[in-house]
């Protein structure tokens, strides 16, 4: 258990008779970056605000670094980093100055300058945050997590709302931190976060985590490689027993009027696919295959989608 | 780290300065608003009439009485908007119309009379001399600018603080700041030094400005008024953290801070002394942290007063300060 870095066990949390989190056990260890990816409203949000000490759970055990919230708080909240969701740093504070602010409260951790390096804003070190894009105020976000130099980095949905360059520039930073050997626990309800920065990965929906492993893991457990979605013309359907039969077909799911087929030999799978449409006589209007992604692991274990779009 | 510490306070205002500057600007208006007011004149109306004009001629020479001649219905309408105090019409007898519950009204009633019965031959019977007040320490300005120090003192404490920890609150500052090894008692602290900082530019502006710009004295020490201010900036600062404790949005907290402030500007004696209100209210317009507030910078200001001498003033300002915090810290929402 030593090298865990965060170790959750039972965790209940309720908002009056809402149960967000529902007996949650968590372990994530030393060095590794982990990934809580579900859809927005799973409860990942409250997970990570009690883990860090913010709410208290109505029931269930917490450790981080191998100690707990009650007995060293004040020694915890020097080793972690965090950014938080939706946190509005002052406006009419210059970036290093409220670098500079978060540095303060700390005893140890490296330079305003490094740090403003590491998420390249040293440029915008005299800029007003209010003249800051959404993706610079999230990277200023980070700064203000990193500038402690952090054993353990909790970061909440760090790429909500921005666009994917800005995405792309955060993940940078973050594998950078992991690469220097730092622990990090992040939300996200973005797959592709999760399958590029993740270590581990716990699916989260209503409270509980429904599926854990690495990306690759868990990917692996749809067994199959490939997502095959179609829709028919006139909205027509075709009878689930019949799809499954096919060759290689693994799962089949209805959405939204569409199909899904999670597949294994698509090169099979398509064209026995094609022939039975034609010996109903049905028209294709739309067909798409990818890889399988965590997105359609969600979607199979589920049956609804990471994001409501 | 204590150098840090300190940069942190004095990083801290510069988000603030904005809430603070403000409230200068104003008191410095309202000062100038007030310097501007000449003698006072009432204005009148009197009803078009062929009997009008020579009573105007009389009315509006008599000192102290702006009169104008406007049609019946012009007049009442000016009457009820309150542009004019009084509407006179002439003939046997001369008919006055005011609103006899305003105090412009029963001036003009009595002044407009006099100049009436004076154009009409009537002689004083007793003579009579007048002494205009006007020595530094007993004209209105000098009773106006210890009461603008007082609102001042108030409205930056409750805004400065209050306003400033809501927004911090709704902004999710203030759980970022928890999830940080800051203590909570140096966030609390940093709001009282940052309002510190202002209160040494807010009183010094206000009273230079009423020194140099109006002759008002400063009979008292400036380390009493420094005291006397500071504990009312603490009291307030202390009561705008109260409102600010629960409220989670800041149309939530200005309708508190405005539920506590509006009865103190009203009954606290800023603009005019609070014994014009009926007796049965002095006990509670007294016990008012504004009014003992602004009562003991008067006599600290005006009357050269020591702090021993308003000690019991200050003791209800300190109340009102040690209660709210003391509240405050229990009920204080983080999230």
């Amino acid at each position: 258990m030593s090298n865990a870095a965060v170790m959750c066990r039972g965790l209940v949390k309720r908002y009056g008779s809402v149960l967000a989190v529902d007996g949650l056990d968590l372990e994530v260890h030393e060095g590794e970056c982990f990934g809580m990816l579900g859809p927005n409203g799973a409860g990942k949000t409250t997970t990570i605000e009690v883990i860090q000490g913010l709410l208290d759970p109505d029931a269930g055990d917490v450790r981080v670094l191998g100690l707990t919230w009650a007995s060293h708080e004040r020694e915890l909240r020097q080793r972690m980093g965090t950014q938080l969701q939706e946190t509005r740093l002052p406006e009419k504070l210059t970036v290093r100055e409220t670098v500079t602010l978060f540095r303060s409260f700390y005893h140890a951790g490296c330079s305003v300058r490094e740090v403003l390096e590491k998420v390249a804003l040293t440029e915008k070190g005299n800029a007003w945050v209010s003249k800051l894009s959404g993706g610079q105020r999230q990277r200023l976000a980070v700064a203000c997590a990193l500038v402690c130099t952090p054993d353990i980095l909790f970061l909440d949905e760090p790429t909500t709302g921005l666009d994917p360059q800005s995405r792309r520039q955060l993940w940078d930073i973050i594998a950078g931190f992991r690469s220097g050997g730092g622990t990090i626990l992040l939300t996200t309800h973005y797959m592709e976060e999760a399958e590029r920065l993740c270590d581990r990965v716990a699916i989260v929906d209503r409270g509980k985590i429904i599926a854990l492993g690495s990306p690759r893991e868990l990917i692996a457990s749809l067994e199959a490689d490939d997502v095959v979605e179609f829709a028919l013309e006139d909205a027509k359907t075709i009878d689930h027993s019949m799809l499954k039969a096919l060759p290689g077909v693994q799962q089949v799911h209805s959405d939204d009027g569409k199909t899904i087929l999670t597949v294994t030999r698509v090169h099979q799978a398509v064209p026995a696919l094609m022939e039975l449409l034609t010996q109903r006589g049905a028209a294709l209007s739309e067909l798409v295959t990818h890889h399988a992604t965590l997105e359609d692991v969600f979607l199979s274990l589920t049956g609804r989608h990471l994001r409501d779009e | 780290m204590t150098l840090w510490r300190f940069r942190e306070f004095l990083r801290e205002p510069e988000a603030l300065f904005w809430v603070f500057a403000f409230p200068i600007l104003l008191a410095l208006a309202l000062g100038i608003a007030f310097k501007s007011r000449g003698p006072a004149t009432v204005r009148i109306a009197v009803e078009a009439d062929s009997a009008a004009a020579n009573l105007l001629a009389a009315l509006d020479s008599a000192p102290g009485i702006e009169a104008v001649m406007l049609p019946s219905e012009e007049a009442r309408d000016r009457l009820r908007k309150g542009r004019v105090a009084l509407v006179v019409q002439a003939g046997e007898p001369v008919v006055y119309v005011f609103d006899s519950t305003r105090s412009e009204g029963n001036l003009a009633r009595l002044i407009v009379d006099n100049a009436v019965q004076a154009a009409a031959g009537r002689r004083d019977v007793w003579e009579v001399r007048e002494q205009p007040v006007d020595e530094p320490g007993s004209r209105y300005i000098d009773f106006l600018i210890p009461g603008l120090i007082g609102m001042n003192i108030m409205g930056t404490g409750m805004w400065g603080v209050g306003y400033g920890i809501v927004r911090q609150r709704t902004h999710k500052l203030l759980k970022r700041l928890l999830a940080s090894p800051a203590r909570k008692s140096q966030y609390m602290l940093s709001h009282l030094l940052a309002r510190l900082v202002f209160l040494v530019f807010e009183v010094g502006a206000v009273l230079a400005f009423g020194c140099f710009a109006f002759g008002v004295p400063l009979r008292g020490s400036l380390v009493a008024v420094a005291v006397v201010a500071f504990l009312g900036a603490m009291t307030f600062a202390g009561i705008g953290l109260l409102v600010a404790s629960r409220a989670r949005t800041v149309e939530g907290v200005s309708g508190l801070m405005n539920l506590v402030m509006v009865p103190m500007w009203i009954f606290s004696g800023i603009f005019f002394a609070y014994t014009n209100f009926p007796e049965v209210l002095h006990p509670f317009i007294q016990a008012l942290p504004l009014t003992a507030l602004n009562d003991s910078l008067r006599a600290v200001i005006l009357d050269g007063e020591s702090l021993v001498a308003v000690i019991g003033l200050l003791a209800i300002v300190a109340g009102w300060g040690l209660g709210s915090f003391g509240v405050a810290l229990r009920i204080f929402r983080w999230e």
